[in-house]
This record gives structure tokens, sequence and C-alpha cells, in this order.
């Protein structure tokens, strides 16, 4: 069948500057370069070209760049190049068309439409530098009044597994499978080292990364895949995933080629199977469903762990968040529409569930108005992109964040949307050993460490400009937050007040 | 004394570590110029073995006990007692090759006077800067330590 559909991008090399190493044909795993040897020139297959950017970081003498194929799109704003290049696809193939990454389209992203307050005279701002500034957070379930022995200076209330992270900002779920082994060793070892979490998404733990189960959440999702006994008891939270935030509502579908040896022994699956992750967990169907596993899982690991509940942001996420801090639930998780997979069919990314801004301040509302807000921490995520929406989402109600995308980007991702095709050219969203090779734990953790420690320095800066000394202090705090561009229903929504106001 | 080891499991046979050898021993130092222009055109004294799904960087060891000195017949290749490197003197060395065959190795490059990796000590002055090699691994797979850590 005749291929319809045109190059999405075109590779440009500065002969001047080539200097004929081959540096980018061993590079792309996707034979966008070729050396041709007559010609004394490398080519390139600009067709094939996913715009993942390793041949151009990697260039020793940047001669490359690409950029998009500047065909024109034909006079029409409704159809263009891209609309005519998914149904083309689609009819050569007659199948749902997948991507990676999060929903890339131009809506709008609520962060950038709040601001953030800073003290002037009347309270003084107050330097992180030479003041203490308290970064920690304390996830779980906190009791609504707490007795004391004032004798033995011991609290008397029983207390529920709490956990203490350093910043308030932790690595979200991706599983082996999904993502490399190296990718998850970088993230374990860069929370370790920064005192936070990673979480090991629906995959299982591989063995190799046990040693770190104090900073391990393991996941549970709706295939259950390697999860038993002892997995659960390696973690140090306990997460249930309802959904994410790139495709709520379906389930997941890591192809055959991707399970070899060690996904298989870590997924607890025959190797070269598909891993399947039903849509719904077939023994969920309500919220007295949802308290039965979360009691299960408490259950199964002596009531010593805390349980998160994930979900996916959707339009009445509040009313679920209710019910999941009901069903015990001590952590909620939610996922915003911006959220990152490794595969989804691109008509459910780009066009399924709601903004994660306004649905954490629903869902913190939610809670305060019927009193369960303190029973439960509230982890928001996708997208949190740098400190400043980390500020304010704690503003807007949540007790810490989830990065995923960003912490990949800080390992090499250019969001190339490509992680479905399983060959990522960085060694993130792969299987095949000559790409993951390209991921060195020990080089990427310290890249994640670097990151974070950036953002907890702008995230103090922010707190002592607005004269605050604890995230505790900011958390719900709306006050501090204005919004600029949006009407009023949406700042009703958010709880916030207009910028002049 | 310090050496540059190579981490097999993280080399991806990128090569970068050749270009950057490559222009560190050019005349120019430019990159452009040395894969361009130069004439004759410098020589990595690094060479990356193997394929996309194995390979690792190799160049001199710098032996405790190095057979190319042993061979050396104008005894132009001498292992300095100081810092260990073994280095070619450029004008005493004629070109018999017999360094190049006793290393056990190959990490001798042959032309009109044989060339070999000297851990960049022009390059560092001496200093313990990085290897241009290690400087440009993007992975680090090459590795500038002290042998007794390895």
């Amino acid at each position: 069948m005749m291929d319809l559909t045109i190059p999405k991008y075109k590779v440009l090399r500065d002969d001047g500057d080539c200097i004929r190493c081959g540096v980018c044909v061993r590079q792309c795993s996707y034979g966008v370069h070729e050396m041709d040897e007559d010609l004394n020139k490398v080519i390139a297959h600009s067709k094939e070209c996913v715009n993942c950017q390793r041949c151009v970081v990697m260039c020793p003498t940047d001669a490359l760049t690409i950029i998009r194929n500047p065909q024109s799109d034909p006079e029409s704003v409704v159809y263009n190049n891209e609309v005519i290049s998914d149904i083309a696809k689609q009819c050569q193939t007659g199948g749902v068309l997948l991507a990676g990454s999060g929903n890339p389209k131009p809506y709008p992203i609520i962060w950038d439409h709040m601001l953030l307050n800073a003290s002037q005279v009347t309270n003084p701002s107050i330097d992180p530098l030479r003041e203490p500034m308290e970064t920690r957070v304390i996830l779980g379930g906190k009791p609504g009044n707490i007795k004391i022995d004032e004798a033995n200076h011991a609290i008397k209330t029983p207390m529920k597994p709490l956990r203490t992270i350093k910043l308030p900002i932790m690595f979200s779920a991706m599983s082996f499978g999904a993502v490399s082994l190296n990718v998850q060793k970088s993230l374990a070892m860069a929370a370790e080292e920064l005192g936070t979490f990673w979480n090991t998404g629906e995959g299982g733990l591989h063995k190799d990364l046990v040693k770190y189960k104090d900073n391990t959440i393991v996941q549970v999702a709706s295939g259950r895949f390697g999860v038993d006994t002892e997995y659960l008891n390696n973690g140090s939270i306990i997460e249930i995933k309802i959904g994410q935030g790139a495709k709520p509502g379906i389930g997941g579908h890591l192809p055959g080629e991707k399970i070899n040896a060690e996904v298989s022994i870590t997924r607890m699956i025959p190797e070269g199977t598909d891993a399947i992750s039903p849509a719904p967990h077939h023994d969920i169907y309500s919220i007295e469903d949802l308290r039965q596993l979360i009691y299960s899982l408490k259950e199964a690991t002596n009531y010593t762990k805390p349980v998160a509940v994930k979900i996916a942001a959707v339009h009445n996420c509040a009313a679920i968040a209710s019910g999941i801090a009901r069903a015990g639930a001590d952590i909620i998780a939610v996922d915003g529409f911006r959220g990152g997979t490794g595969a989804a069919p691109i008509a459910i990314r780009n066009n399924v569930g709601i903004p994660i801004e306004y649905a954490l301040a629903a869902i913190d509302n939610r809670l305060h108005q019927e009193g369960l807000r303190s029973s439960v921490s509230l982890i928001a995520s996708g997208p949190i992109r740098n400190s400043a929406d980390v500020v304010k989402a704690i503003a807007l109600g949540a007790d810490a964040v989830y990065i995923g995308t960003a912490a990949l980007v800080a390992i090499g991702c250019h969001l190339c949307q490509s992680c479905n095709t399983g060959k990522c050219n960085w060694g993130i969203a792969t299987q095949r050993p000559d790409l993951v090779k390209r991921l060195n734990p020990e080089l990427m953790s310290e890249r994640l460490v670097n990151l974070m420690h950036g953002w907890s320095h702008e995230i103090q800066e922010m707190l002592g400009g607005m004269g605050i000394n604890s995230l505790d202090s900011l958390r719900g705090n709306r006050l501090m937050l204005r919004g600029i561009g949006l009407n009023d229903r949406e700042l009703n929504i958010l709880g916030i007040k207009a910028a002049g106001e | 004394m310090k050496r540059v080891y190579n981490n097999r499991k993280f080399c991806m046979d990128c090569k970068l570590c050749e270009v950057a050898c490559k222009t560190a021993h050019s005349k120019s130092g430019n990159i452009v110029k040395a894969y361009k222009f130069e004439d004759p055109s410098p020589i990595a004294r690094i060479r990356v073995e193997g394929n996309l799904d194995d390979s690792m960087a190799i160049q001199c060891r710098h032996c405790d006990d190095p057979d190319c000195v042993k061979a050396c017949i104008t005894h132009s290749m001498t292992k300095d007692p100081v810092t260990g490197i073994v280095s070619v003197d450029q004008n005493r060395c004629i070109g018999c090759l017999t360094c190049v065959a006793a290393c056990p190795f190959g990490c001798i490059k042959p032309a009109d006077v044989v060339l070999k990796c000297d851990l960049c000590t022009a390059r560092s002055n001496g200093e313990d800067g990085m290897p241009a090699c290690v400087e440009a691994c993007p992975n680090l797979a090459l590795v500038f330590v002290d042998s007794e850590v390895e």
C-alpha cells in the first residue's frame, strides 16, 4: 500500500562541520543516519526521524539540526498536516494510533495562570541561606487530635504508619518494562540520597532494587504484575493504581517483545507474552471493594505501611477522592491530564481527563468540607515541570508532588513521544541491551539529585520570599496565589483571587 | 599511578573518545581542522573495539613491566620511573615497529615514528587533569583513577 504520510522532520547537516565520525550513525536506533562511502558523506533518511535529538546532542561538532518539515499545510486550519498524517497512518494500518509521553495539545496550563505572593515591608521575608527552612513532609493519615502522656513525654493516641520525605517531591510510578532497569536504578539511587521515594510502577520490583526498599513505593495495579507478600513488604508505601493521567479509564499493554527474561521474572509472567493490565481492577467495582483491597494490603503487611491510591484527574474526582479517603487510604495521588505514559492511544491521551490544578483544588476543598483532609495526604502530578509548579501545587493543597516526565528529562528524555516504539535512543523507554546501557545509573542519579537540590533551593527561596519558613505553613494557603487570565468560574474552582484583588 | 580504565558495561560504541583523542593530538587542537584539513591527519591513540552490543575503548595500559620498552631497539620507548607513563621519544624512534608487534594490547599506532597514548600529559601539563578521552566519554565508561582502586 502506498505510504501517504510525509516526513514530520527534516535532518539538516552542516557539511562544513561534519567530520564523518559516524557518531550519529551509531547512535540512531531508527536508522536515520547512514555513512555513504561512495559520496564520502553522511546522509539522512529524514522520514525515520522522531526528533529525539540524540544525534544533535552527541554530534561533537554541532553539525546537526532537526527542523519540523517546512512542507506547507493545506490551506485549512481544520485539516492540517498532523490531522492528515494521523488519518493516513490509520488508513494504512487499521490500528489505534499510539504515542508516549503526555498530552501535547495547546490546552491552557493553569500553573502559568497563577502567581505567587512575596512579602514587602509589613512582614519580613526570610533568607533561607541564613535561617532554617523546613521542607520536610510527613505522609500518611494523621489523627484528628492527639492525647499526650505528659509524665512519660509520649503520645498516647495510636498513630497510623507515617513516612517522612525530606523534600516535597517524589518520583512517580514508571514500571520496569515500560522503562529500563537503569532508569529505575537511577531513580532509586537518587531517592535514597535525597531522602524521598521512587515508585516501582506496576511492573514488580527487580531483585537488584530490593536494597532501596526504604525509599520504595510498590505499586499494585490492575494487572497485579509482580505482586506477592514479599513484594509488598519490600516497599515502604504501597500504592494502588486505579488510573493514570495520560490515559484515564483504560489499562495498559506492554508488548511481548519487551518482556525479556529480566522483565518476565520481575513481572512474574512468561517471557515474550503481552503484559495486559485491564482497564479496571476486576475486584474493584465500588468504594467498598476498594476498601477491601486497601485492608487486604494493610493486613498483608501487618498495618505497618501507609496505603496510597492513585487516580487520574477526571470530572468528578473530588467525590471519588472523598470515597477513597473513607475507604481507608492514607495517601491519595492525583495525576492530571498532562501526565506522561509509555504508551497510550493518542485519542485518549489528547482528549481525556482534566487539569491537575482544578482537580487538586476541588479535591482539597471537598476533603476539608467533609472533615477528611487530615486523614489523608494528597499528592499531585501531571505535570510538575519546575519548582514553581511544586510551590503552587502545595499552596493549592497538595502535601507533595510526583514528578515523572521532569525526572526523565533530567536523564536525557527529549519528549519525542515515541516511548511506545521501544527504540528509545536515550536508553529510557526500551529493553534493548545496546540502548539500555546508554544510561549509567551512577551518572543519571547524580543528575536527578542535582535537579532536586536545585528545585529545593528555589522552593526555599520562594517560601522565604513569602515570609514562610515551613512547607506546612504554605499547604492549602491559597492566599499566596493570585490568578491571571482566568475567568471568575475558574478562580472560584481554584479558590484563589485574581491578581490585583 | 593513575590510569584510564574502561567500563564495558556502559560503553555504547559512540567513539567520541576517539574523536577527542584525535583532536587532542592534532596540531591545531581544533576538531574540524584535525579531521578535514590537517595533513598528515592526526591519529587517535585510543580505539573502541567491538560493536553496538558489546564494546570497550582501549589504549596504552602503561604496563608495570612493558614489553614495548623491552622490545625497543633504540631505547626510545621508556617508562618514567616517577610517573609510570610509558612514552616514546619521537626524535630517537626509527619506526621499526618492533614495539607495535610486542604490545599485547595492540595499542601502539604505526606511523613514520610510532604513536601512543601519553595520558594527555602535554595537554594537562603533567597535572592530574583528565585525559581528553575520559573527559569526552558521555557515559562514564572511561574513568581516570588510581590503579590501586581498580
